[in-house]
């Protein structure tokens, strides 16, 4: 039997389709010496896990998964933390079933 | 891109979008519709239930051709905790009628079909299309939209925003604010493919008949949250989510408390053995009738998720998006019958078609309830869900001890965890809040 359990992240992405707009992200993150609150949060509550903190503890964001929901827009977009936009048209996430 | 104008343009193509388009495209406007995606629907993400008579108003024969997956005769309620779930279920053959009112739908497939549609009333969708922001006149009044394909704007009477939760031309024009973390949940979801006969063996269902649970408890960890198990005709849909202020709080992680929801005694034999073909998220408006933003201004209108128009009570969001769609459409189209300006005068008649439906009354009627459930969660999500368990197990485990006792006990529970005080004031504010 295959296994419903998918506990790995990335794994779950896998099943996903996207079309990278290389070179060319559609979320970045304003340079910052310590991260707030709420951008430290990203790094758990992102459902794509986007969000990582670096080595000398700053936030850095990997939108390549990215599911386009907005959670961080709407945690870090106020506050400037983020800097959201949505992908060029065609490109991003291609929900198969949505 | 083109010179032309247009009598309006609807930027998005989810189901406010569609209705919204395919009303006054039926009506001899020229409308033009753009979407981001590379066809409509594949940004769009739904649990999915859709309720049959607000797409009935608009498309009455939709059953000869839609994609639907299963028509609903079951509903289950779940109040869970970590081993157990106490169920009100609701079941009736009255459900399997010629036109039934509630069915399952797969978003990208039905998505793709509504627009099939709303070409065929004469409207132009343009996919692969970034709307980045709203174009103005010396007047202040929108007269288009600018767009990631060229420079130049694309030139409308009236532009109706059905751009969804993350609408961005909206609040970069300071039309309405950004959602706040309280008002807006976060969703993640799975489809998992299964059988037709297993899933029809496991939820007993025969033919199309459908079923679905909606599920409270310490699934959601203290935080305010649901989770769903959906029937589609080869495949399940399965997730759960929670207010974005919650997860900011919590720290939890969204894939975490699906895996654990998956693996949950009561839910795990029900996707046994399944394929996981996608995971997705999605934000969905909970901020009720107290975050419903300016409805309408000179030259626009706003319509669906990114108007926050979402039934978080009922669950219900799809049928509003549609709704509300329907009315811009109808209200620009009466407008333009008159030879009417499109300004915040005569765009009013969108909001008072809107304030007069069951799309506001609705939102109304519950207004007080996202607030209560978003201060009170631990309470309503971990506490009683597990006095419930406990009492519910008390009821029907034999074991010698005497029936009184145990009810006393089941009591004092109650009490130990809420006080008396505690119990009425609860009862008391939810039958305020849902009055």
């Amino acid at each position: 039997m295959k296994t419903a359990i998918a506990e790995r992240i990335e794994d779950k992405l896998y099943q996903n389709r996207y079309l990278v707009d290389s070179g060319r992200p559609h979320i970045t993150v304003r340079p910052h010496r310590s991260p707030s609150l709420n951008l430290l949060a990203l790094t758990r509550v992102c459902p794509a896990k986007c969000y990582e903190l670096n080595q000398t503890g700053q936030v850095e964001v990997t939108a390549d998964g990215c599911m386009e929901c907005g959670t961080c827009r709407v945690l870090c977009g106020a506050n400037g933390d983020v800097e959201w936009n949505y992908p060029r048209g065609g490109f991003g996430v291609l929900f198969k079933f949505g | 891109m083109t010179k032309e104008k247009f009598d309006a343009i609807v930027v998005g193509a989810g189901m406010s979008g569609n209705a919204a388009t395919y009303t006054m495209a039926s009506r001899g406007l020229k409308v033009l519709q753009l979407e981001r995606g590379e066809y409509p629907g594949s940004k769009n993400v739904q649990g999915a239930i859709m309720y049959a008579s607000m797409l009935e108003e608009i498309i009455p024969d939709f059953r000869n051709d839609a994609p639907l997956e299963r028509h609903l005769v079951e509903q289950r309620f779940w109040i869970m905790d970590d081993t157990s779930h106490t169920g009100m279920h609701y079941r009736s053959d009255d459900f399997n009628e010629v036109m039934p009112n509630r069915y399952t739908i797969i978003r990208a497939q039905f998505d793709k079909w509504l627009s099939g549609k709303v070409r065929e009333a004469g409207g132009t969708v343009l996919c692969e299309t970034t709307a980045t922001e709203l174009a103005w006149d010396g007047s202040g009044k929108a007269i288009g939209v600018r767009t990631d394909r060229s420079g130049d704007a694309v030139l409308a009477d009236v532009v109706v925003l059905a751009e969804g939760v993350n609408g961005l031309l909206g609040t970069r024009a300071g039309l309405r604010e950004m959602p706040k973390p309280q008002n807006v949940a976060l969703a993640v979801k799975e489809l998992h493919f299964l059988p037709e006969e297993v899933i029809a063996q496991r939820f007993g269902l025969t033919g199309d008949e459908g079923c679905v649970i909606e599920a409270g408890g310490t699934i959601s960890r203290g935080m305010a949250g649901l989770g769903f198990v959906y029937t589609n005709k080869e495949s399940i849909s399965l997730g759960i989510g929670c207010l974005i202020s919650n997860f900011a709080e919590t720290m939890e992680r969204p894939y975490a408390l699906l895996d654990a929801f998956k693996r949950h005694p009561s839910i795990q034999p029900l996707i046994a053995g399944s394929e996981v073909k996608e995971y997705a998220a999605h934000l969905i408006p909970e901020g009720g009738f107290n975050a419903i933003p300016r409805l309408c201004g000179n030259g626009w209108v706003v319509v669906g998720d990114a108007a926050q128009l979402n039934n978080a009570v009922h669950r219900e969001g799809s049928n509003l998006a549609m709704a509300s769609g329907r009315m811009a459409g109808e209200a620009i189209s009466i407008i333009k019958s008159r030879g009417g300006l499109m300004d915040k005068a005569s765009l009013s008649l969108y909001k008072t078609m809107l304030d007069k439906s069951f799309v506001v009354e609705d939102l109304s009627k519950h207004k007080d309830m996202p607030s209560l459930l978003h201060t009170n969660s631990p309470n309503f999500f971990t506490t009683y869900p597990q006095l419930i368990s406990h009492a519910a197990q008390n009821f029907v485990r034999v074991d010698g001890t005497p029936k009184i006792e145990r009810e006393i006990a089941a009591t004092a529970a109650f009490i130990k965890a809420r006080s008396r005080w505690g119990l009425v004031s609860d009862a008391v504010r939810l039958a305020t809040a849902w009055r």
